[in-house]
């Protein structure tokens, strides 16, 4: 009975799939889906090398402290960092008293309250403060920017594919549609107030390139800031943001493997010692 | 229950012979996973996944635990909860990332304990209730990480609780009272985050008591082996401590080598970045996927497009999703071979393996977008996913003719080393 059922179960399920297959099959092959200009000309994220990649990569606190510095430049006026806070850059090789006049210096103030009278009023930043937002809300944030919200950026580098890389490549992949990509698809042109990225997913973002200028910042190391290096620093700075604890967790996997080889390879001769004399 | 010649527990140290005498719990741990449970000598490796799923769930339980110390189960506060346990608290990022691959770790070391059971015929007679209650684990596996990937509130986590339980929505007339009470509202909110948090941390622990069961069950008959012949005397079986609990060790270690390199160099490569982005109602993500370990499931699921008749195309998809995963309770009575070891079927050898391609071409249909050609491909394949179980393994116990069968398990093991007519000495 079990199997009589189970032949009528698998005869419906498997038959009405090879049906559904078949009538899709001749739709595919009479009608071929149409090519979309995100599918054809929509890029991977370039190749950047980084100090942190690799199983022994590690940050460069210089290029995180540039990066910081285009954050706090740029990125800043219009996207929030919420789950970082001042004390966190330390890690970055600042001390204790720059940390603090940093926080105390920073453009945006912490709404709190007034000690004094109880409303809602800003102060100057603690280090204990996570980084202030630059609008008061979503709504304020998308009246300020054509109806776009700028993303928070704490976890940008791990919220997309290969995130270092695509922050790098969307900084500096600004330019005009491509010719070829106006005469197949017509009406893809980039409506006004967008900005074509062929690193970006649909081709066209609300942000506008704000690297554009080789010295829009200068950085007090010397660099050359050029629109290439502040991208890398920026997208170096963001990768910290998004996994400030890569160091640790690298170091303590290369601790962890240690003793994990040498323990499986303990056990694995008191595995043979034991089973010696006895055929398996 | 156990052999007769299995060795008895004889507690020499006064103390343990006084904790024998009132509550003989050493004395239930040594017939159990001790010297005094006799196994099969010629177990391979691929008999060490079930105590490599028992660890996964040990690590989950402890990691789990810790989490839950740091976590908010509470919408606004969730996933900001779960930066702070990455960020701020001391070894979270290590307890949060061997959480989060420890649960795909889990489904691959009880994955290939699956297969090894389909390719072994571990579901047959006398075994049918260790496979049954296995699969009655998998589910509350199954539940238990659907609601665990909830927690954290990203993207990922609200879209795939709000299609997974709109599944239920499709259940004629009471579908959609069903998955408004299912959420608790008619969307995943607060109540539904909160009730996944609550059940996620039950659900471990009644997976832990039906491993119970599932070991009890094994230990009737005892643990098959991969010739699929009894055991037939002493000289069949070895003590399980030392000598499986010895290579159970260095499994132990190869899979935790394995467990470190993804979680320490490579924590988010079986993740979704968009779990990184804080649920948003308002806006849906491109491609909705749930974890890798649910993509077969997922891709029976979307391979009905069309509706059959009254029955609407997305109702076919989860009856045939839910069938796909029921009809195994039914294997120990579809596969009537006698003969239990894919190694004497050369005919189910054969389909064996074209059922894992199959599996695995789903599970890669059921992670890419839901465009063609991935649609088509998965159409075939679930095709064939159907008609192995409920047509083809039928057929081939009835009309395959298998090969002679060694004698014994210690004749087989003395064949593999050359020694034909040797004397059969007892393997201790």
């Amino acid at each position: 009975m079990v199997r009589i059922g189970a032949f009528f179960v698998g005869l419906f399920f498997s038959g009405w799939l090879l049906v559904t297959f078949l009538v899709g099959a001749v739709s595919f092959v009479s009608e071929p889906p149409a090519p979309t200009a995100e599918h054809e000309f929509h890029l991977h994220p370039k190749e950047v090398s980084y100090s942190f990649n690799g199983p022994l990569g590690h940050y460069d606190k210089a290029q995180l402290q540039r990066g910081f510095q285009v954050f706090k430049e740029v990125c800043s006026a219009c996207h929030s960092l919420k789950f970082v806070a001042f004390r966190d850059l330390e890690a970055l090789g600042y001390n204790e008293a720059e940390v603090k006049a940093i926080a105390k210096n920073w453009a945006i103030k912490t709404p709190d309250v007034d000690p004094k009278t109880g409303e809602m009023a800003g102060r100057a930043p603690v280090p204990s403060d996570h980084f202030p937002k630059p609008f008061a809300n979503n709504v304020a944030a998308a009246a300020a920017n054509n109806n776009a919200i700028p993303p928070d950026l704490s976890l940008m580098t791990k919220a997309r594919h290969d995130g270092s890389a695509y922050v790098y490549s969307l900084l500096t992949g600004f330019q005009d549609q491509p010719a070829e990509l106006l005469k197949e698809f017509p009406d893809a042109k980039t409506p006004t107030g967008l900005h074509y990225n062929p690193y970006f997913a649909n081709l066209n973002l609300a942000m506008a390139p704000p690297l554009t200028a080789e010295g829009q910042v200068t950085y007090g190391d010397g660099t050359k800031p050029t629109v290439d290096q502040m991208a890398k620093d920026v997208s170096a700075f963001l990768t910290w943001t998004a996994e400030p604890k890569l160091e640790n967790r690298k170091r303590a996997g290369v601790a962890a493997l240690f003793f994990l080889l040498i323990a499986t390879g303990l056990a694995y001769m008191s595995y043979r010692n034991i089973w010696a004399n006895t055929k398996h | 229950m156990s052999f007769p010649w299995a060795q008895h527990y004889t507690p020499k140290a006064p103390l343990m012979q006084w904790i024998d005498q009132r509550l003989p719990l050493p004395r239930l741990v040594y017939n159990a996973v001790g010297a005094g449970y006799p196994v099969p000598r010629n177990l391979n490796y691929f008999w060490n996944f079930g105590v490599l799923s028992g660890l996964a769930l040990m690590i989950q339980i402890v990691t789990g635990i810790i989490m839950a110390m740091h976590y908010g189960a509470n919408e606004l506060v969730a996933f900001s909860s779960i930066e702070h346990t990455m960020r701020d608290v001391n070894g979270g990022w290590l307890m949060r990332y061997a959480h989060a691959n420890g649960a795909s770790f889990f489904f691959i070391v009880v994955y290939l304990h699956i297969f090894r059971g389909l390719y072994f015929s571990s579901y047959k007679a006398p075994r049918e209730m260790v496979w049954l209650l296995g699969l009655v684990i998998f589910l509350l596996m199954m539940a238990t990480a659907f609601m665990g990937y909830v927690l954290p509130w990203g993207q990922m986590s609200y879209w795939g609780a709000k299609v997974i339980t709109g599944l239920f929505g499709a259940i004629p007339l009471v579908g959609e009272p069903i998955q408004t009470w299912l959420l608790g509202g008619f969307a995943p909110g607060n109540a539904a985050l909160n009730r996944f948090f609550s059940l996620h941390y039950l659900l471990p622990f009644v997976i832990a008591g039906v491993i119970i069961l599932h070991i009890w069950a094994l230990h009737i008959p005892g643990s098959s082996n991969p010739t699929g012949v009894e055991v037939k005397g002493p000289q069949d079986t070895v003590p399980f401590h030392p000598y499986y609990t010895a290579k159970d060790g260095f499994g132990a270690g190869v899979f935790l080598i394995l467990f470190a390199i993804l979680l320490y160099f490579a924590p988010n490569f079986l993740g979704h970045p968009d779990n990184y982005i804080e649920a948003n109602p308002l806006s849906t993500p491109a491609h909705i996927v749930p974890e890798w370990y649910f993509w077969p499931f997922y891709a029976i699921l979307r391979a009905f497009t069309f509706d059959f008749f009254f029955i609407p195309a997305k109702l076919l998809g989860v009856l045939a999703m839910f069938a796909s995963i029921l009809l195994l309770f039914f294997l120990p009575w579809l596969d009537t071979s006698p003969v239990r070891s894919g190694n004497y079927r050369p005919v189910f050898k054969k389909f064996f393996w074209i059922l894992v391609a199959d599996v695995l071409v789903l599970g890669y249909c059921g992670g890419a977008p839901a465009a063609e050609p991935f649609v088509m491909i998965s159409q075939v394949a679930a095709a064939y996913y159907f008609a192995h179980f409920l047509i083809i393994l039928p057929l081939i116990a009835m009309f395959e003719k298998p090969l002679p069968l060694p004698g014994s398990i210690t004749e087989a093991v003395l064949a593999k080393h050359g020694e034909h007519g040797a004397a059969v000495v007892p393997a201790e």
